[in-house]
C-alpha cells in the first residue's frame, strides 16, 4: 500500500534530511551533533523514502550498495588517523587548517575522521535494514 | 640480517601476484632466492669462525622489550647454512616434484613463509621475536603438511602436528616471559649474563620444564613423537625440508641456545638425558619394523633428534662438540634420503620396500646417492657420519657420571645399531638386489631432481674426508656458543685404534647384521600395531577426544540454539556479580534534599512511561509491543533533554527510530503470536526483570552517593577546546580523545553489517549445506 502523501512528501523531506545529517556532521565540533547521529538521521531519511517508495527504487536511487559505503567510510577514518605519521606526527594527532572557510569553518582531520564515521554509519545501517527488507521481498515473489 | 628474513616473507607475498608466472618457466627463478641467501651465509664464514658474532637492533615495541634484535653466531650460523642450503636444493627439486601441480604457486608461497620462519628463529637475539618466529614455522608447516587437502588423512595429520607443536608453543611461551621476567631482560646475550639470578630463582624448575615441552613437541621427542610419522603424508620435498633438516630441529636448537642460559644443572641434564634416551631408543627400535620408506626415515629421524638432545643432556665439552657435528651429518644425509625416497616414490609409485629391489640399474645416479647417505648414516669411515658417531661414544665414555658410563654408552650402541640398520634399509635395500619385472619401464627422472640429493650425499663424504676443515670452520663455533668454553680438540678421522673405534666398528658390524637378518614384512608391520592401544599417541588423541566430548557437553548446556535461554543467562549473570559488588560495597543512604523538584512535564512523561510500559507487558500482538517500546524510549529521550543532554538526546531518538523500523522488519518473518509460556515460566521471567530493574536503580542511586571524582570530566573541559579545538566536549572525546576507539567501534559495526549481509545472502543450496 503506497500513500501518495508520504511520497510526496518524502520528495522534499529526503534532500532536507539530508542536509540536516550533514549539517549535525559539521556543526558536531562546536555544538551538539557529530557523525554518528549525522548517519542515523541520513539513514533515517533513505528509511522514509524506501517506505514510501518500496525498498527496491529506494536502491535505484542509491545506484551502488549501501554495503560500499562501509569500506569507503573506513578509509577515511584510517586516513585521517594515519595522516600525521607523514609529518612526523604520533598518529591521530589533530592536524587544522590555520585560516576558517567560509560557512564550515574550521577545517581539521578530526573533521574527516567524523566523516568517516558517518559514512560507515549510513552504510552499515542501510545495509542492515534492506538486506532483510529485499529478502523478505523476494520471499514474497 | 633483518632483511634475510624479510625477503622470505617478502618473496612469499609476491607469489601472490605471480603466482600464474610461476607454473611456466619462470619458476627458474625459485631456488635463487635461498641460493643468493646461503651465499651470503657463506661469506659470513670467516668472520664467525674467527669467533665473532654479527649484532643488529631495530626498535619494534621498545616499551614491551620486543625488538628486532639479531645475533648471527656459530650456533646460528649453522643452522642458517643448513635452512638456506638444503632449502636450495629441496627449491630445486620441488620445482620438478611438484610440476604441473594444481597448487604449484602456493607450495613455494608456504616454502618461502617456512624458510623466513626459520631463519627468524635461528637469527633471533630476542625471546619474543624468537617465539613469534617459532610459531610461524608451527603455522607455515601446517600448510605444508595439509599440502594435499583433498585427502582426508593428509589433513588429520596437519591438525595434529599443529596441536602438538602449538601446544607446546604456549609452553615455551610462559617459560620465556617466565625467563623474562626474572632476568628484566628479553635479550639472549643479557640473559646468559643473569645465569646465576636466574639458576637460584624458586621459578627456575618451572621454567625449565615449560621451555622443555615447548623443543620436545617441535623436534617430536617421547612421548610427543607420534606427529612425526603422521607428518609423513606431507609431499616428500616438504618432509625433507621439515622433517629431516630444519623445523624439527628447531626444538634442538632451542635446547642448545639455552643451555648457556639454564644448563649445568642436575635438572636440566638429567631431563634431557632421559627424555633423548628414551626417544632414541623407542625410535631406533620402531623404524625396523616399517616398511614404508618415509616411514623408515620418520623413525629414525625421530631417533636421531633423541641422540641429539641426549648428547645435549650429558652437555660436556666432547657431548656438544657430538651433538654440533651429528646435527650437520644428520641433516646432509637425512635430506638425500628424503630425496631419493622422493624420487623412487615418484618414478615407481610405491614406497614399501617389501616390493623395491634393483632400482640402482634404472636410476644409477640416485642409487649412487641413496648409498652414500645410507654409508653416511651408518658411520662408515670417510663418511660425515663416521666421525658423528665417533663423537657420540667418546661423549659416553667421558661422561662425568661415571657410574652410569656404560649405561649411558649401552644405549648410544643399542641405537646406532638401529639407526645403521634403518639407513641400510632406506639407502641400500631399493636399490640392490634383482630388478622386478614391474620395474623395468622405470628410468631417471629430471636432471633437476636427483642433482640434489647427489650433492648432498657427496658433501656428506667430503666434510668426512675433511673433518678439520669442517670443524674449524663450524662446529667449533657452535660447540663454543652451547657451552661458552673454548673448543680445542681438532675434528680428526683417526684418532688411534681405541676403545671408541672398536666400538665404532662393532656398531656398523652389529648393524650390517640386523639389517641382513631383519627381513621386510607386512607381518612385522602388524605385530608392532598390536602395541598402539599402548602408545602414547593412542593416550594423547584419547584425551583430545574427551575433551571435544566435554566441550560438546558443555555446548549443548549452554549454547543451546534459544535465544530467551541466552538471554536468561546473560541477564542472570550480571545481576549475580553486580548484586554480589552492591552487597559489598556497604549500605546506600539516599538524601533526599539532594533531589530535583519533579516538575508538570517529568510527571507528564513519567505517566507516558508507565502507561506505555503496561501495555507492552499486557499485550499479545508483537506490533504493539514494539511500538510501546519505542515509546518508552521517546520518553527516555525526552528526559534527556529535560536535563541538558541534547547529545545523548538525539542518538537515542534517531537510534529508537531505527530499531522501531528493524523490528517491524523482523517481525514480519515470525509467525502469530502465541502465548506458550506457562505460568510459572511468566513468573520466573518477571522475577528475573525487575530483579535487574531493582539493582540498576540501585547502582544509579548508589552513585549519587559516592564521592565523584571529576578529574577526567575537568580535563576534557579545560582541555577539549586547547588541545582539540572543539567545543563540544561529547563530541572532541569521541574524534579526538578516545578517536582510536571509534575507530575500532566502527570496525565492529561493519563486521556486524557485514554479517547480517552474507548471513541472508548467503543461499546455500540443499547439496551443499553440511
Amino acid at each position: 500500500m503506497r500513500s501518495p502523501i508520504l511520497q510526496a512528501a518524502t520528495k522534499y523531506l529526503l534532500p532536507i534530511l539530508l542536509l540536516f545529517s550533514f549539517f549535525l556532521l559539521l556543526r558536531g565540533h562546536y555544538y551538539p551533533g557529530g557523525g554518528f547521529v549525522g548517519g542515523l538521521v541520513a539513514s533515517i531519511a533513505f528509511v522514509l523514502h524506501s517506505f514510501a517508495n518500496g525498498t527496491e527504487s529506494t536502491m535505484k536511487l542509491l545506484k551502488h550498495k549501501p554495503l560500499s559505503l562501509i569500506p569507503i567510510g573506513l578509509g577515511i577514518s584510517a586516513t585521517s588517523v594515519s595522516l600525521p605519521l607523514l609529518f612526523g606526527l604520533p598518529p591521530m594527532t589533530g592536524l587544522w587548517f590555520d585560516e576558517p572557510i567560509p560557512v564550515i569553518g574550521m577545517i581539521g582531520s578530526s573533521l574527516f575522521f567524523d566523516l568517516g564515521v558517518y559514512l560507515v554509519v549510513i552504510g552499515v545501517v542501510l545495509t542492515i535494514l534492506f538486506t532483510i527488507a529485499l529478502d523478505n521481498l523476494s520471499d514474497k515473489t | 640480517m633483518l632483511l634475510t628474513v624479510l625477503s622470505g616473507l617478502f618473496f612469499s607475498c609476491l607469489t601472490i601476484p605471480f603466482g600464474k608466472m610461476l607454473k611456466t618457466k619462470w619458476s627458474i627463478l625459485l631456488p635463487i632466492v635461498p641460493l643468493l641467501l646461503f651465499a651470503f651465509f657463506l661469506t659470513q664464514i670467516p668472520l664467525i669462525s674467527s669467533g665473532n658474532s654479527l649484532y643488529q637492533h631495530i626498535n619494534w615495541i621498545s616499551s614491551l622489550g620486543v625488538n628486532f634484535d639479531f645475533k648471527l653466531d656459530g650456533l646460528s650460523l649453522l643452522f642458517s647454512l643448513l635452512i638456506t642450503g638444503i632449502g636450495t636444493a629441496i627449491f630445486v627439486y620441488a620445482r620438478s616434484y611438484l610440476k604441473g601441480h594444481r597448487y604449484y604457486d602456493r607450495f613455494f608461497g608456504y616454502l618461502f613463509l617456512f624458510m623466513a620462519a626459520m631463519l627468524g628463529v635461528v637469527l633471533s637475539n630476542n625471546i619474543l621475536l624468537l617465539f613469534i618466529f617459532w610459531e610461524l614455522t608451527s603455522i607455515s608447516s601446517f600448510f605444508l603438511i595439509g599440502f594435499n587437502n583433498d585427502n582426508a588423512e593428509s589433513r588429520k595429520s596437519a591438525i595434529t602436528s599443529f596441536c602438538i607443536t602449538g601446544l607446546g608453543g604456549f609452553f615455551l611461551l610462559a617459560g620465556l616471559i617466565l625467563l623474562g621476567n626474572i632476568a628484566d631482560t628479553f635479550v639472549i646475550s643479557e640473559l646468559i649474563q643473569a645465569k646465576d639470578l636466574i639458576l637460584n630463582h624458586q621459578l627456575y624448575p618451572v621454567a625449565v620444564i615449560f621451555l622443555c615441552i615447548g623443543a620436545f613437541t617441535k623436534s617430536a621427542q617421547f612421548p610427543f613423537h607420534f606427529w612425526l610419522p603422521g607428518a609423513m603424508k606431507a609431499p616428500t620435498p616438504v618432509s625433507a625440508y621439515l622433517h629431516s633438516a630444519t623445523m624439527v630441529k628447531a626444538g634442538i636448537y632451542l635446547l642448545a641456545r639455552f643451555t648457556p642460559i639454564l644448563g649445568g644443572t642436575p635438572l636440566w641434564n638429567n631431563t634431557l638425558m632421559i627424555v633423548g634416551g628414551i626417544t632414541m631408543l623407542y625410535a631406533a627400535i620402531h623404524s625396523l619394523f616399517r616398511i614404508d620408506l618415509k616411514g623408515i626415515l620418520a623413525y629414525s629421524t625421530i631417533s636421531v633428534l633423541g641422540v641429539l638432545t641426549f648428547l645435549l643432556g650429558i652437555g660436556t665439552k666432547e657431548a656438544v662438540t657430538a651433538a654440533s657435528v651429528f646435527l650437520l651429518a644428520h641433516a646432509l644425509y637425512k635430506a638425500t634420503l628424503f630425496l631419493v625416497t622422493g624420487i623412487i616414490d615418484h618414478e615407481t609409485g610405491t614406497r614399501d620396500i617389501s616390493l623395491l629391489s634393483g632400482l640402482g640399474k634404472v636410476m644409477f645416479p640416485v642409487a649412487i646417492a641413496g648409498s652414500l647417505a645410507a654409508l653416511s648414516s651408518a658411520g662408515v669411515p670417510l663418511t660425515f657420519g663416521f666421525i658423528g658417531k665417533d663423537l657420540i661414544y667418546e661423549a659416553t665414555l667421558h661422561t662425568p657420571q661415571i657410574n652410569f658410563k656404560w649405561v649411558l654408552t649401552g644405549l648410544a650402541i643399542a641405537t646406532n645399531v638401529g639407526l645403521v640398520a634403518a639407513g641400510f634399509m632406506a639407502g641400500f635395500k631399493p636399490f640392490f638386489g634383482k630388478l622386478p619385472q614391474q620395474f623395468a619401464g622405470v628410468h631417471l627422472p629430471y636432471t633437476s631432481m636427483w642433482i640434489p640429493p647427489l650433492v648432498l650425499g657427496v658433501l656428506g663424504v667430503i666434510f668426512g674426508c675433511a673433518p678439520g676443515i669442517t670443524g674449524h670452520l663450524l662446529t667449533e663455533q657452535v660447540a663454543k656458543n652451547i657451552i661458552h668454553h673454548e673448543i680445542t680438540a681438532p675434528l680428526k678421522i683417526y684418532h688411534g685404534f681405541n676403545q671408541v673405534l672398536i666400538l665404532s666398528l662393532s656398531t656398523l658390524a652389529v648393524g650390517t647384521l640386523v639389517y641382513l637378518m631383519n627381513k621386510a614384512s607386512s607381518r612385522k608391520l602388524a605385530f608392532i600395531a598390536r602395541f598402539k592401544a599402548l602408545s602414547p599417541e593412542q593416550i594423547i588423541i584419547g584425551c583430545g577426544e574427551d575433551l571435544l566430548k566435554i566441550s560438546a557437553w558443555a555446548t549443548s548446556l549452554s549454547h543451546n540454539g534459544y535465544l530467551r535461554s541466552y538471554h536468561l543467562k546473560i541477564i542472570l549473570f550480571a545481576e549475580a556479580l553486580l548484586a554480589y559488588k552492591l552487597w559489598h560495597s556497604g549500605s546506600i543512604s539516599i538524601d533526599l534534599n539532594m533531589l530535583t523538584q519533579p516538575g508538570l512535564y517529568e510527571i507528564a512523561v513519567a505517566l507516558v512511561f508507565v502507561g506505555a510500559l503496561g501495555i507492552m507487558v499486557s499485550t499479545s500482538s508483537r506490533l504493539t509491543a514494539v511500538v510501546s517500546m519505542s515509546i518508552i524510549g521517546y520518553c527516555t529521550c525526552l528526559i534527556f533533554v529535560f536535563y541538558s543532554a541534547p547529545d545523548l538526546a538525539m542518538t537515542q531518538f534517531t537510534i529508537d527510530t531505527l530499531s522501531t523500523v528493524l523490528f517491524v522488519l523482523v517481525l514480519y518473518r515470525l509467525p502469530s503470536f502465541i502465548n506458550l509460556a506457562s505460568r510459572k515460566i511468566l513468573y520466573r521471567d518477571a522475577a528475573v526483570s525487575i530483579g535487574f530493574g531493582l539493582i540498576l536503580s540501585l547502582i544509579a542511586l548508589k552513585v549519587w552517593s559516592e564521592p565523584i571524582t571529576k578529574d577526567i570530566s575537568h580535563f576534557y573541559g579545560e582541555n577539549a577546546y586547547l588541545l582539540a579545538k572543539g567545543k563540544n566536549v561529547v563530541n572532541v572525546i569521541l574524534v579526538d580523545f578516545r578517536g582510536i576507539d571509534t575507530m575500532f567501534e566502527t570496525v565492529v559495526l561493519s563486521i556486524a553489517a557485514l554479517g547480517v549481509y552474507s548471513l541472508i545472502r548467503l543461499r546455500l543450496k540443499p547439496t551443499e549445506k553440511e
